[in-house]
């Protein structure tokens, strides 16, 4: 464990170390509190679309990272030759694919957590979650309730609090749910990468793949009976076959303040995404583990 | 004294880049061992199947045929590597890194506890004559700098045998000196060196034994003290004998 850990280590110190990470952090970051710090005119729709468009710039801005430097972790050791030195030590080659996994999760994990603080404080500052949804409820009851509303507004402080306790939990599942997408995700670049010969081909690859999946998946078995054979069921082969990386995603769950998602249905997503991990990990020790490497 | 490394009928092939390309034979038969203790040359022209031998007892590439072993210890085993050192031919280290960095990264995949770490990378740094720049990323150092961190790198473990390709390719002569002088004292030290080079002169002086191969094969093995009586000259006379190449008479 302690060799994979060293491994990982060295793959967090060489993103942090290069500048590409920041630039793109910095991008991000900016573009979020740009579209934060804008009002127009206390419209909630608005408001909720202009954090539709944040958590989609997180999104696509956290899968730039995972897959640019998974891709290139292998290609990049045999390419600048640090592979010799390594596997001279008494290190597996499960060991190395295992280390790179958990150095680019990490780094990752990482790069979210900071992305998932920067945009609850942003949000939060502009009115929250839990205020983002009160305009439309205040709509919806109509102005005869002036009174209702007065007394909910003097009501206590447990009753304040819960729905900001709820909204928290609704961050940490979505950061949580997200962060294990990014296994399946750099797994499955892990394993591109020792197949496809470039790392920028694999990259390329891998995001259409990932798009088509968040774009299609859900709908495949769909289309899949509207197919006649044998597309039906290959259609659906490949539905129960690919990793479902669409059920990760919650940010509609913030964007609209729907209620958490129930704790038990966040561990089966959890076993989920480690299966897929593992079965992409152990492809990528299989086509690694008799590659010959000439110096 | 028993032997550290043992090629048994060894045998690599590279299958050819398509189907119309023949598969190219690396190693035909060879068979080879080195004592506990010995400096031990391994010479050849290039392409002769130097480097490709040494990939095969570092484990990067998988014998065709015959066997291979590290203190008895089949190299495809990774523990076979627990005792060893290996320099590559040029610096393929994390140049991200600062040496002090590497080093460390490398005692934690031998599995060296904290305090010998410390203790190791110290006088590995001071051995090597990079204590002053020892924070320094790696991309910053010279050529002959970047070599001599990989000199520490292949001694963190305190290897018993350390598997040096070409140790010297490229440096000046005062870097060539430093390594020679590195070698010298690991042999007093009792290490087992394994060694490729073209430098036949700084073979001659540092080595016990060598052996020569040539497209594969095995021409010769001895003591360099025996070959030079047989053959009635100097090692590098010997060598050209040996892979059977025949100077043509000046005009």
């Amino acid at each position: 464990m302690n060799k994979v850990l060293a491994i990982a280590g060295v793959v967090v110190k060489e993103l942090y170390r290069r500048k590409d990470f920041y630039v793109l952090f910095v991008l991000t970051a900016l573009i979020t509190m740009l579209l934060g710090a804008v009002n127009f005119f206390n419209d909630p729709k608005i408001v909720r679309y202009l954090k539709e468009v944040c958590l989609l710039l997180i999104w696509v801005s956290t899968l730039v990272i995972a897959v640019v430097t998974a891709a290139r972790q292998i290609p990049a050791e045999k390419e600048n030759r640090t592979i010799f030195p390594l596997l001279a030590k008494p290190v597996t080659r499960w060991q190395v694919i295992l280390g790179k996994f958990a150095g680019c999760w990490l780094a990752a994990g990482i790069a979210l957590l900071l992305f998932y603080l920067f945009f609850a404080v942003i949000s939060e500052s502009r009115g929250g979650t839990a205020a983002a949804g009160a305009p439309v409820t205040a709509a919806a009851s109509g102005p005869h309730d002036h009174d209702a509303h007065a007394e909910e507004a003097h009501s206590d402080d447990a009753g304040a609090a819960a729905p900001a306790r709820r909204a928290l939990l609704t961050y940490v599942e979505a950061l949580w749910l997200h962060w294990m997408m990014l296994a399946v995700v750099i797994a499955m670049v892990l394993l591109g990468s020792l197949i496809f010969a470039m790392p920028a081909s694999n990259a390329t690859i891998q995001f259409i793949v990932i798009a088509g999946i968040l774009l299609l998946g859900e709908h495949l078995n769909k289309v899949a009976l509207r197919q006649v054979e044998p597309l039906q069921t290959i259609l659906q082969v490949l539905y129960f076959a690919i990793p479902h990386l669409e059920w990760y995603d919650l940010r509609d769950f913030i964007i609209y303040d729907h209620p958490p998602v129930a704790l038990w249905a966040c561990a089966l997503a959890t076993l989920y995404a480690a299966v897929y991990a593992l079965v992409f990990l152990l492809a990528a020790w299989l086509v690694f583990r008799r590659k010959g490497l000439t110096t | 004294m028993g032997d550290v490394i043992e090629i048994k009928n060894l045998r690599v092939e590279y299958p050819g880049r398509n189907r119309a390309e023949p598969a190219r034979l690396a190693v035909n038969g060879l068979t080879l061992s080195v004592r506990a203790g010995e400096v031990f040359g391994f010479l050849g022209p290039n392409g002769a199947g130097k480097t490709t031998t040494m990939n095969v007892l570092l484990g990067f590439v998988n014998a065709t045929g015959g066997d291979a072993y590290l203190f008895g210890v089949n190299v495809r085993e990774p523990i076979a590597r627990q005792r060893i050192g290996y320099l590559p031919e040029l610096t393929y280290y994390y140049k991200f890194l600062t040496a002090e960095e590497l080093l460390r990264f490398y005692a934690r995949i031998f599995g060296l506890p904290r305090a010998e770490t410390d203790r190791r990378i110290d006088s590995l740094l001071k051995l090597v004559e990079l204590d002053a720049v020892r924070r320094r990323p790696i991309k910053t150092y010279s050529k002959g700098m970047q070599q001599r961190v990989g000199l520490a790198q292949a001694l963190i473990n305190n290897p018993e045998l350390l598997i040096l390709d070409e140790p010297t390719s490229g440096l000046d002569p005062l870097g060539r000196m430093k390594v020679r002088e590195i070698i010298q004292r690991l042999k007093q030290e009792g290490k087992t060196v394994f060694f490729s080079s073209h430098e036949l002169g700084e073979v001659e002086t540092v080595c016990d034994r060598v052996a020569i191969i040539s497209q594969g094969q095995l021409r010769e093995e001895g003591r360099v003290s025996d070959l030079v009586a047989k053959y009635r000259c100097d090692l590098e006379r010997v060598f050209l004998k040996v892979i059977g190449y025949e100077p043509q008479p000046a005009n």
